[in-house]
This record gives C-alpha cells, structure tokens and sequence, in this order.
C-alpha cells in the first residue's frame, strides 16, 4: 500500500519559546517497524521533539513528516495514525480504567459494545483486570503506566510517541513496560521513545539519536555509537595507590593514549583501540613491578558516550539544564 | 529478558490484543461531542459536590433578593417575586457560566489533554460536550429555581409554554456566553486569576442592568448604560416570555448577541486551544 521506508522523517526542526532554543535544528530518519531511542538528559528537548511530531506543538522551523504526510499540514492524517503517551499520565485520573479505555473507543469511532470489548481485552492483556472499576488516582505508578499504554493502543497505531515511559517505575514494571513495546514492535508498530537511562535506549532501541542542547550529537545503533568513541576502555585498579603515577606513565608511553585518574585513588582509565596492546600494557605494569588488582576491558557505556560526545556526563548536563529552568521559571 | 510475570495465557493476551490492527471508521462529531459529555458527567458521578453551585446558588439568591429587597423597591415581597425572579434567574444561570471557565483550566493542564489533541477527532467536540452538560446544569438550576418561586408564591402569567421559552433564551445565551469563559480559562494561568478576570467582567455585567429595580428609576445617564448590557437585553427578553409580553425586537436582540459571542469566541477558544 505505501512505499516509504521511513515510518518518521524530520528536517532541521526548530522550536524557539522566546530566547530559548528548546529544539535547534533536530534531523530524524526512523525506518519502519523498529524502536528509535532519543537519548539525552533532562531539558535536552527530546519532549519538545516528541510534542512536535506528535503534532502537539508547531515547529518554529523545519519539517517533519509521518509516514509521509507533513505534520503540520496534514496534522489530521497524522493523528490518525500515530498514538502519543507523554511523560505524565495521559489518561484521565478521575475516571476507572475502564471509563477511560472507552472513552477513547468511543472517540476512535467503536460503537458502545466494541469499545466495551476492546476495553476488556486490554484490560485483561495489561494486567488490570482487577483494577478496571477503580479510579485511575489509586493505581500505583506502574499501573498507571501500563493503562496509560493501553490507551494508546486502542486502536493499534502505526506509530506510537512514548516520552520517558519507565521514568518513575521500579525494576519490575520497568521491565514490562519494555516487554510491551517489543510484543508491540513485533506486531508491526514502530515505536520513538525517549528516555534519558542509557541502559534502557542500549536495551530497546535499533537506533539511538544522542541529543542535547536540542541538536542531535550523534546517531546510529548502539554499537555503531560506542565504537565512534572507541573500542573499548581499559580500566585499571592497582594494589598500591601509590604506585598510580607510576602506572600511568607506562600506560601513556605503551598505548599512546591519555590516562585519565579516576576518583578511586588506585584506579586509572584510558581508551584503547586495539585489544592486544591493552594486553601488553597490563604485561608491561608487571614487568616495571606494579601490582595490579584487577583490570577490564569492555565495550563503552552509553554514559562513557555521552561523556566523549559532550565532555560532560549526563548527570552533570542535566544538573546544569534544571539550574537553567529553574534560573528561567 | 521476559520475566514471565504475568501467566502464559495473558501473554498470548497481550499478543492478540496488539495484533489487532482492526481501524474503525472516524467518529461523528456528534458522536466525538456526546463522548466527552458523557466524560463531564462521570465527574459528577466521582465529585457530587461540584453540583453544589447549581443547587444552592439559585435557593439563596431567590431567598436573599427576594426578602432582602422586596419591602424597599416594591413595597411587598410577593409583588417582587413576580418582578425579580427572572432577573434573578438570569443572574443566577449567567453567573454559573463562569465555572466552565474553571473547569477548563483545570482540565487542560492534565497530561489527558495531550491525548486528546492527538485524536482524529472533530476538533470542538471535546469543548461542545462539556457545554452540553453544562446546559444540562443551567437548566438543573433554573428548574429549581423555578419550583422555589412557584413555593413562594411566583405566578407567571406567560404560563407553562412562556416559562420554558424563558428558559430556553436563557440556555442559548448562556451556551454563547460560555465561550467567553472558555477562552479565558486557556489564556490564564491559574484558577485564581481566571476567577478575578471573571469576576471582573461579571459583575458589572449582571448588577448594571435591570435585574433588580426598573431602569426608570437610575439617573438618566445610566439609562442607555443599562439598556445595552446584553444581560438587561436578555432580562427583559426572559420576563417578557415568563409575563406573557414578549416582543419579538427584544428576542431577536438576544438571538444577535449570542451569535456574535459565538461567531467570536468559538473560533477563538479553540485556535488558543491547539495553539496551547
């Protein structure tokens, strides 16, 4: 029936609110029927994108389309098509589960009695059963959650927006939800998700898109992203913190890389792009007499990635991003 | 990775229930507005205090003007009941309008919102069901109005037939006069300041007019004053229904009046409301 590839394309978008930025010039390509990551921390602008390609708010600039039809022109073949579940809940706390689920079939177009069923079906599918004749407000966060991404299927979207869906959820139901947006995946869905877990884009998505400062700072899968900065990083901890300059020298002079020292006074990192002589380097620090306690080399973090790519952790980004909010609110 | 917490049988649940990519037709707009109307009376449903303005406003306003100012302006209580129940009742019902207002900018800070706009739904539907209560409450309050006039010994010689073109009039400017309120309630902040501007535009709208005493009496330059407020327009239309007396000239005042509110901020209200 269509021909595109893409299930989202977006050029150059731009959102300015007054002064600020929030989004400054985003470019997305998400291919058909895979879970896109939009990683970045706290006031990156990856809700401000969400919003706008959930045809929420309007772009200052640039352009998006959603299965080929523009979101602002076309705003309502957009809808259509696409389901959003924001950062907080969008379903309504007043209501029962169920008053909410059919609410949205009856606005989806189901007669009573269908969106009675389909209710119950996803009730029944998201573990709410039980908990369809209360009102939203007593459920716990989990649950809420889960309705909150049962609302959006009620009618099954080709496109499903999902702005940090595990923020605020324990282990367990963090886990659920990402079963959800496989099975979801698996039926054909494609899924844009923005999360600022570094383990949950790693875990979900086919392809990630680093934001931050509204701009898109690198792009691709996870693995293409972690061997951008580097194969790998070695880390060191020594018996004798002593021994750490020491041990740093011999790592420069044999790897030719920077060392960095870490906050534990006997340990020590530094990347390496060749597995074998990090080998020999950690030969090398036996040889000069350096007791070694352990070292690893691993595949880089998401966090690691955000650290090379913005020089500083998303911790520290974040921090400074609320100090701003809140320097502006 | 799957933790198998939930048993098998709802696993392959949730399998069906998201391989169902069965697209029902769009909803009617008809259908879309009744839906969110069902949604504004479920809340009653939960909060049954929030009828509290369409039960007590009208008993305490017919009372307290009534007995208040009776003696003074007509020389007896019964003799302004005939004079001051429409007039109360109109400013009764025009000053509930206000809380849809309230109602809104409450609602409209709620994530539900968010969904709300994304649905491919016939844009207005989610205001128009909610005025559609609202109707349903100024009609609630004006029945019981009504009923504590008649009590008290409130004779319409318009009859059954004018009374309820009273209160039909009354609904339909009510409906027009909402869209006001629904504006107001995107453009503010918050509920305490949506209440100052309401209040602002309220009571002067209500208390210069011919609620309460004849224009006749007010010193002539408050006379024109008086008589272009669209609350006196709808006044005199409204005790012309319920004495018998209407004139068609008034009626059509108030018919023009709602259609410019509407014409104005209908569109208005809901190009703020996507915009939001």
């Amino acid at each position: 029936m269509e021909q595109q590839t893409y299930a989202i394309e977006a050029e150059g978008l731009v959102k300015t609110f007054g002064e600020t930025r929030a989004v400054d010039g985003a470019d997305l390509t998400v291919p058909k029927g895979t879970v896109y990551g939009v990683l970045g921390p706290n006031g990156a602008g990856k809700t401000t994108t969400i919003r706008m390609l959930a045809t929420l708010l309007q772009p200052s600039a640039g352009r998006a389309r959603v299965f080929g039809h523009d979101i602002v022109e076309e705003a309502d073949q957009v809808r259509a098509r696409i389901s959003m579940t924001g950062q907080f809940a969008s379903v309504d706390k007043d209501l029962s589960g169920m008053e909410n689920l059919v609410m949205l079939g009856r606005l989806m177009g189901y007669t009573k009695p269908e969106a009675k069923k389909r209710a119950k079906e996803l009730l029944y599918a998201f573990g709410l059963g039980e908990a369809a004749k209360k009102q939203v407000k007593t459920y716990s966060g989990g649950m809420q959650r889960r309705l909150d991404i049962a609302a959006s299927i009620v009618v099954t979207p080709d496109v499903l927006f999902l702005d940090e869906p595990t923020t605020g959820l324990d282990p367990r139901s963090r886990n659920q939800v990402w079963d959800i947006v496989r099975m979801l995946v698996d039926a054909g869905t494609t899924v844009l998700l923005t999360t600022q877990y570094l383990e949950e884009a790693d875990q979900l998505a086919d392809r990630i898109a680093v934001i931050d400062q509204g701009k898109v700072i690198a792009e691709g899968t996870s693995g293409e992203l972690k061997s951008s900065v580097g194969s790998g990083k070695l880390h060191v901890r020594l018996f004798h913190p002593e021994t750490r300059e020491l041990a740093k020298q011999v790592l420069g002079r044999k790897l030719g890389t920077v060392v960095e020292l870490a906050s534990d006074p006997s340990a020590l990192s530094t990347w390496v792009n060749d597995v074998n002589r990090a080998a020999h380097a950690i030969g090398e620090l036996e040889r000069e007499g350096i007791a070694v306690s352990d070292f690893s080399l691993g595949q880089p973090s998401l966090d690691e990635v955000f650290l090379t790519l913005t020089g500083r952790t998303a911790e520290a980004a974040e921090t400074t991003e609320n100090e701003e909010t809140e320097a502006q609110g | 990775m799957s933790k198998n917490m939930e048993p098998v049988d709802q696993r392959e649940a949730l399998q069906s229930a998201l391989a169902s990519r069965e697209r029902p037709p769009k909803a009617s707009p008809v259908s879309a507005s009744l839906t969110f109307g069902g949604r504004s009376l479920l809340k009653i449903k939960y909060v049954p205090e929030q009828l509290f303005d369409i039960t007590a406003f009208p008993i305490i306003f017919l009372l307290m003007f009534t007995y208040m100012f009776g003696g003074a302006i007509a020389g007896s209580t019964a003799e302004y009941l005939q004079f001051v129940l429409p007039g109360v009742l109109v400013l009764t019902v025009v000053m509930i309008t206000m809380y849809t207002g309230v109602e809104l900018n409450n609602d409209i800070t709620k994530g539900v919102f968010d969904r709300f706009r994304t649905l491919p739904i016939w844009r207005p539907s989610v205001l128009v069901g909610a005025l559609l209560v609202d109707l349903v409450r100024y009609t609630a309050a004006s029945a019981i109005m009504i009923t504590l006039g008649l009590i008290l010994g409130f004779r319409p010689e318009g009859g059954v037939i004018g009374v309820l073109l009273g209160v039909a009039i009354l609904l339909v400017f009510s409906f027009s006069l909402s869209w006001i309120w629904t504006t107001l309630g995107i453009i503010m902040r918050s509920e305490k300041s949506l209440m100052g501007a309401s209040m602002m535009v309220l009571f002067p709208l209500t208390f210069i007019s011919n609620v309460f005493v004849d224009p006749q009496t007010m010193p002539g330059w408050l006379q024109p004053i008086v008589e272009i407020n669209p609350v006196s327009m709808l006044v005199v239309a409204v005790r012309g229904f319920m004495e018998g007396s209407a004139a068609m000239a008034d009626v059509g005042w108030v018919l023009l009046v709602s259609a410019v509110l509407v014409a104005i901020f209908a569109p208005l209200t809901m190009y703020l409301y996507y915009r939001k």
